[in-house]
């Protein structure tokens, strides 16, 4: 019989999660019970989808989640008229997966870049994040607060780079720079099916370096990294960036195989063959590595910078209580 | 579910994302522990937690606790377990129910509860929110003696003073000095003295429907646990040639983590394995959305009895920005809780460096309202919104 202290810092004596274990507390089951709740409650995702007509947006958006969940439903409607102005239209839908409720909302934005003059063609769509920041802020002022505040506010915005071959164009420019700072922003060269590898690679180091004198910061951010191994990671996908991406939601038999993809003449285009494109980049990135990460973005700096404006602006912030509906004045 | 299944989208993998994040960062927990003296609180916590927080500490005779009055201090230490890091704070209550004339012992107790939550609720509504501590308490678990017939009005007092301040876990102490049928009468008494004197103590949330069997077993048997019957040990005996942690006695060994000995196992499973994260949300989604709702509500009533009396000074006002009321804000309340903000705002909230702490004895009398702790890295996600937590 001897005296033991525990040590504070220990490890895990053995590896069993048995209780008879002497050195064993358990706190790594604290994982677990975030993973049930995550699994129970669900969450909201909210992307949007900025570029002017034609250039696919719909269609890829259906082909990242496999749902017809763009406002277009299956074969797009070729009579349908570019509207006058820009609307912002938002769809949502409730996925689920391997056990997991993922309610995601897809804001489009028809009429972007479509006019003759586009000038300030950004500003309902700044308008736009804005009020969902606004919205979020009010709920979180508010008296009686509800458990989960419902969250609308945007956290990725794929920008459509028309294929041109040549550099950006100016409205590119103009759009990505005024928001790269309310909203986490990630470029795509669209319908990169219409260039060769060679001239899509040349494509991308000229809009790269068009992004960079432009100073426009996309996702990820750099100075977001949170350590070492997020730069590393980071890096290499920016580096990578902006993916070349072509969206189907037709499928068609290669190699014995069923595959996403566009049939031509001279062959078929596989929008998840790496070599082909690089859709499957942007979906891994996206959905299955940085999901998490854009809404955090979102929430602790996108969202804190309005809000620390707000809280700076004359008059304050009025909390509502449930029964007033009135808006207050601000 | 696989890649070869092509409907895989891939967003699955949401829950280990955020679990990612969230070993990167740590967790935090905060736990206090009330009950009169000598009823095993120190022990139980080191054994729950494998420290040994109290090592260092002197016991105090009777005279010299007559002066004490009601103490709070906090102990924090982080442990790491297969990767995870938490940082346990343990707060405790020296003195409580040790004097002879006890009355309002408790108020120190919700004091300090309440002054976490006033901490909290000013840095969540200042600017800069990135380093938010969360010195919240999570869990209060208080000690029964079980030299009484149930509960004594000091337990009566206090736990309903507290109830709707912080979870209460009730335990019922040193349970090595009962024989199992008195434990048994003992708890069914506690239990109904808990309906009857309309205590809410924490409520373990209801299995979902779709739960294995085994689960709901489990969780049968953890609601009719109440209060958990525990014993503590720091010392390691043999006993059937095992080595155990235990109670040597001529009669035999009492050992802590033996189901059929005592509670500590349940306790210890149902503290850390199973309702950690249950305990901290009640905290932040009930306990402290009242302490917030009451205390805006309030603040709006101060706000309109200033204004009507017309005597607005520097002094007078809250200092920090606080919700304004549509129909009571004039321009010259309004120009106050400008300036108010303004010196808020130009307060220091640099972090310390990183660092490991092991013993941060604070002791600390009558909590000064406006006193802000050393500020240190948040551990947890940074704060609490009511979004899609951690999500």
């Amino acid at each position: 019989m001897g005296l033991v202290h525990g040590h504070a810092h220990s490890g895990s004596l053995s590896s069993g999660g048995g209780s008879t274990l002497l050195g064993y507390i358990g706190i790594d089951t604290i994982i677990e019970q975030m993973r049930k709740k995550t699994m129970k409650t669900g969450f909201d995702f909210n992307i949007m989808v900025v570029g002017h007509s034609g250039l696919g947006k719909s269609t890829l958006v259906n082909t990242l989640f496999k749902s017809q969940v763009s406002r277009r439903s299956a074969g797009w409607a070729r009579d349908e008229k570019i509207p006058k102005t820009i609307e912002i239209k938002a769809v949502s839908h409730v996925l689920e997966e391997g056990g997991v409720k993922m309610k995601l909302t897809v804001v489009d934005t028809p009429g972007f870049g479509d006019q003759i003059n586009n000038d300030n063609c950004w500003e309902p769509i700044s308008k736009y994040i804005n009020e969902q920041y606004e919205k979020f802020l009010k709920e979180e002022v508010n008296i009686t607060r509800k458990k989960r505040i419902p969250d609308t506010r945007v956290h990725c915005c794929l920008y459509f780079i028309s294929p041109t071959g040549h550099s950006l164009r100016q409205l590119d420019v103009e759009f990505m720079k005024r928001l790269s700072h309310s909203v986490n922003i990630i470029p795509v060269i669209a319908k990169s099916d219409t260039m060769t590898i060679e001239e899509r690679q040349e494509f991308k180091q000229r809009v790269r370096k068009e992004l960079e004198m432009g100073g426009i910061e996309f996702y990820p951010q750099k100075e977001f990294d949170e350590d070492m191994e997020d730069k590393s990671d980071n890096d290499k996908i920016r580096e990578a960036m902006p993916f070349a991406v072509v969206g189907s939601d037709k499928e068609y038999q290669v190699n014995g195989k069923r595959v996403l993809g566009r049939k031509t003449a001279w062959g078929i285009v596989e929008v998840e063959n790496p070599n082909h494109c690089e859709f499957a980049l942007l979906r891994d990135f996206l959905i299955r590595s940085h999901l998490q990460d854009l809404k955090e973005v979102t929430h602790n700096i996108h969202y804190e910078t309005y809000r620390a404006k707000r809280l700076n602006e004359n008059g304050g912030l009025h909390p509502i209580s449930t029964n007033d509906t009135q808006e207050s004045n601000l | 579910i696989s890649d070869q299944d092509k409907e895989y989208v891939g967003f699955a993998t949401l829950p280990n994302q955020v679990h990612r994040k969230s070993v990167k960062k740590g967790f935090d927990f905060t736990l206090m522990v009330a009950g009169e003296s000598g009823l095993g609180k120190s022990t139980l916590v080191n054994s729950l937690f494998l420290t040994d927080l109290y090592k260092d500490r002197k016991l105090l005779n009777a005279e010299e606790r007559i002066t004490q009055t009601v103490e709070i201090t906090k102990h924090t230490v982080d442990i790491e377990e297969k990767g995870v890091k938490l940082k346990l704070t343990i707060v405790d209550t020296p003195g409580f129910g040790d004097a002879v004339n006890n009355t309002e012992c408790w108020k120190s107790v919700a004091d300090y509860i309440d002054q976490q939550f006033e901490q909290y609720f000013r840095d969540e509504s200042g600017l800069n929110r990135k380093n938010i501590q969360d010195n919240r308490v999570h869990c209060c678990l208080y000690f029964i003696s079980p030299f009484g017939h149930g509960l004594r009005p000091l337990d009566v007092e206090f736990m309903k003073a507290l109830h709707e301040k912080v979870n209460i876990v009730p335990i019922l102490a040193k349970a090595d000095t009962l024989t199992p049928s008195e434990v048994k009468k003992k708890k069914i008494k506690i239990r109904e003295e808990i309906e009857q004197y309309g205590i809410k103590i924490y409520q373990f949330p209801d299995c979902d429907s779709d739960e294995d069997e085994d689960f709901k077993q489990q969780d049968t048997e953890l609601k009719e646990s109440i209060p958990f019957a525990v014993i503590g040990s720091n010392t390691v005996v043999e006993a059937k040639g095992k080595r155990v942690r235990g109670r040597l006695y001529p009669w035999g060994i009492v050992e802590v983590e033996n189901s059929a000995h005592c509670d500590f196992v349940k306790l210890r499973n149902m503290l850390v394995r199973t309702h950690m994260q249950d305990l901290k949300d009640v905290t932040r989604e009930t306990h402290y959305e009242n302490y917030r709702a009451h205390c805006i509500q309030s603040m709006t009533r101060m706000v309109v009895k200033e204004r009507n009396r017309n005597k607005l000074t520097r002094e007078s006002g809250t200092d920090f920005p606080i919700p304004v009321v549509p129909g009571v804000a004039d321009s010259e309340t309004e120009k106050l809780i400008k300036e108010k903000d303004e010196e808020v705002r130009h307060a220091d909230h640099e972090p310390d460096s990183h660092q490991q702490h092991d013993h941060e004895h604070k002791s600390e009398h009558n909590f000064d309202h406006h006193e802000h702790s050393d500020t240190q890295p948040n551990l947890e996600t940074p704060f609490d919104y009511k979004g899609d937590e951690a999500l």
